[in-house]
């Protein structure tokens, strides 16, 4: 029991940063039926972009902005542009594909231009510790934590309490529909891309200084986000937070408790289960719209 | 398809094999074991492409498969059995699985067998790492022999890639005869139009297990042949990029075409290498190519090839009408 509470926090921590990857993944699906192999690699880039910035001499603070802009650009328009508009008509699964190629090639640039070591990241949240009714926590991952709720709580607020956030719903659930009464389609599209962007940018820079920046981070990560996404609902803004949470405590626990070796099992199962007993996920409801 | 078009497709096919048999004759050792790795992966994507391109469900779990398929055939062969017995089950265990995997998995439709298979290769991949005294674990099982084929000894690269090359006819022989089955119909059915398949009396879900399950079987097929390849084995080539990787190929080649896993192969295991003298550029370039051609023919190549073809069937029959009109005008 001594060391419960350090492995929820930690826990809560990376299951916060699981459930804001896994948020953008499931609004790629809503609205655009992009199911993005590439989200893992899509974490993994905006800390290498960082760091290019500070080795080009720039303090961290312009870096993170320089980096949230370039994502913004790259991820979030460039992707939507080059890859996802061609070949949005002609189905899911050659999209699905053509993003595995595209995490391929993700990996294989930042190993040739940048390193195939893990590199060192600046944490936005100060070393430390706290002391919380008695016990120490570690500073970073209440920092972490306390962020990604923020972020969720507000992208939550712009979803259900903006006109833009109602448009972009009407968006994900019946795009004809929502074109006949007005809704710029295009453009609500275009954005979720760019809010997906914003979401990996801000992942990495949370998750980064904890696991380093390494090429092929993003492997575990995007699989995490996946499976964040199905166990909590795929059609459910708060069904993929409460997905990303659940995954990181059942990791992190499953970890401390179960075994070293069969940690990476432990949320797969868990998959297999809701899958058997409740397929449309733990918040989810069941699919209307037949894919 | 006219008659002379019939022959020049059996042309075709003979110049192919002949190429295949006699052009590596000179090849040197990891020329041959890249072709030897072609017919394999050419094994395991013609199962996906039956599960993805007949059935239409898409697993993920392929890579674990040819994993399952290979360990069974290094730690038989490494007690001294024959590959046969490893074969035998190889597919068995493979057939069992998949079939046991599908089976809640198909209970609701759509794109739940991609999300169980998904976590099934991980699961199958951390077995195999894990458990040393099956798998010996991260240090894996070496000196895996080749087996003797009707006397003959394939130890050396050249006998061994006939040796996979056969195989490859054999499992496409089969294939060919499974499509034009009952059952191989039954499977189009389904992919062409799943309602009226079930209204004309097939069970759908029976015959999409059936074709995951087969499909799966021919992974462990190509196991038993990659373990002896490359007498070798441990769990990193078997973790989840592999059954992606198989994935990509199906598509890339042209799902649902019979022909499709034999070039969608090629491109991933030869584009690589032909691309090696761009040195640490070569697989980014190779993601780059995948995606440009998935751009431009999202049917994969062979989709691409059939629609041209029909257009021009289309735009020589519409010619050959226009012709017969205006014959038909002027005369008298």
């Amino acid at each position: 029991m001594s060391n419960l509470l350090d492995l929820l926090v930690a826990g809560l921590a990376t299951g916060a940063i699981y459930a804001l990857v896994a948020v953008g993944f499931m609004l790629l699906w809503q609205t655009s039926q992009t199911i993005n192999f590439a989200q893992g690699e899509f974490v993994m880039l905006p800390a290498f972009l960082m760091l290019a910035v500070m080795h080009a001499g720039a303090p961290f603070w312009l870096a993170i902005i320089l980096g949230i802009l370039l994502s913004l650009l790259l991820l979030g328009l460039g992707f939507k542009l080059l890859l996802v508009d061609p070949m949005l008509r002609h189905g899911v699964l050659p999209l699905a594909i053509a993003t595995m190629a595209l995490a391929i090639g993700m990996k294989e640039a930042v190993k040739q231009f940048f390193s195939a070591e893990a590199s060192p990241f600046p944490s936005i949240v100060p070393a430390g510790d706290v002391s919380i009714l008695g016990r120490v926590v570690s500073l970073q991952s209440l920092g972490v934590l306390a962020l990604a709720i923020a972020v969720v709580i507000g992208l939550t607020a712009l979803l259900n309490r903006t006109s833009v956030g109602h448009q972009m719903q009407a968006t994900a659930q019946n795009p004809t529909v929502a074109r006949i009464i007005g809704v710029p389609v295009e453009r609500m599209i275009l954005l979720t891309f760019l809010i997906n962007a914003f979401l990996v940018a801000l992942a990495s820079l949370l998750i980064t200084p904890i696991y380093l920046a390494k090429f092929s981070s993003g492997e575990i990560l995007g699989q995490a986000a996946f499976i964040a996404a199905i166990v909590g609902g795929f059609n459910q803004v708060r069904g993929a937070i409460a997905g990303g949470l659940l995954i990181g405590v059942v990791d992190n626990l499953s970890a401390a408790y179960v075994s070293t070796q069969y940690r990476a099992a432990v949320p797969l199962i868990l998959l297999i289960v809701i899958i058997l007993f409740r397929p449309q996920g733990l918040l989810g409801r069941p699919e209307e719209r037949t894919v | 398809m006219t008659a002379t078009g019939k022959y020049l497709r059996i042309a075709l096919g003979v110049v192919v094999i002949a190429a295949l048999i006699i052009v590596p004759m000179n090849f040197n050792r990891y020329g041959l074991f890249i072709l030897s790795q072609w017919a394999v992966m050419t094994i395991a994507a013609m199962g996906l492409n039956l599960t993805l391109g007949y059935a239409g469900q898409v697993s993920l779990a392929q890579g674990a498969f040819v994993g399952i398929g290979a360990y069974a055939a290094a730690i038989m062969t490494t007690q001294g059995l024959p590959l046969v017995a490893a074969l035998g089950v190889a597919i068995v265990l493979c057939f069992a699985i998949g079939w046991i995997l599908g089976y809640p998995a198909l209970r609701v439709q759509h794109h739940y067998l991609a999300f169980v298979t998904l976590a099934f290769s991980t699961l199958a991949f951390l077995v195999f790492r894990n458990e040393d005294w099956l798998t010996k674990g991260i240090y894996g099982i070496s000196n895996i022999p080749r087996p003797n084929v009707l006397g003959f000894a394939t130890n050396r690269p050249l006998p061994f890639y006939y040796f996979c090359l056969g195989s490859l006819a054999l499992v496409s022989l089969a294939m060919w005869w499974l499509i034009r089955s009952p059952w191989g119909r039954a499977f189009v059915a389904l992919r062409e139009n799943p309602v009226r398949a079930l209204s004309l009396g097939i069970d759908t879900r029976r015959y999409t297990l059936m074709a995951f399950a087969i499909g799966s079987a021919l992974g462990g097929v190509a196991g038993t042949l990659y373990a002896p390849l490359t007498q070798y084995i441990d769990p990193v080539p078997f973790n989840l990029s592999l059954s992606l990787d198989l994935l990509m190929m199906v598509i890339v080649g042209g799902s649902g075409f019979f022909f499709g896993p034999f070039l969608g192969a090629m491109i991933a295991v030869l584009l690589p290498e032909w691309l090696r003298f761009t040195q640490g550029y070569y697989l980014m370039l190779y993601a780059v190519a995948v995606m440009l051609l998935l751009i431009y023919s999202p049917t994969g190549i062979l989709g691409s090839l059939d629609r041209y073809l029909a257009e021009r069937r289309t735009k020589a029959a519409s010619a050959l009408r226009a012709v017969a009109k205006s014959r038909l005008e002027t005369a008298p």
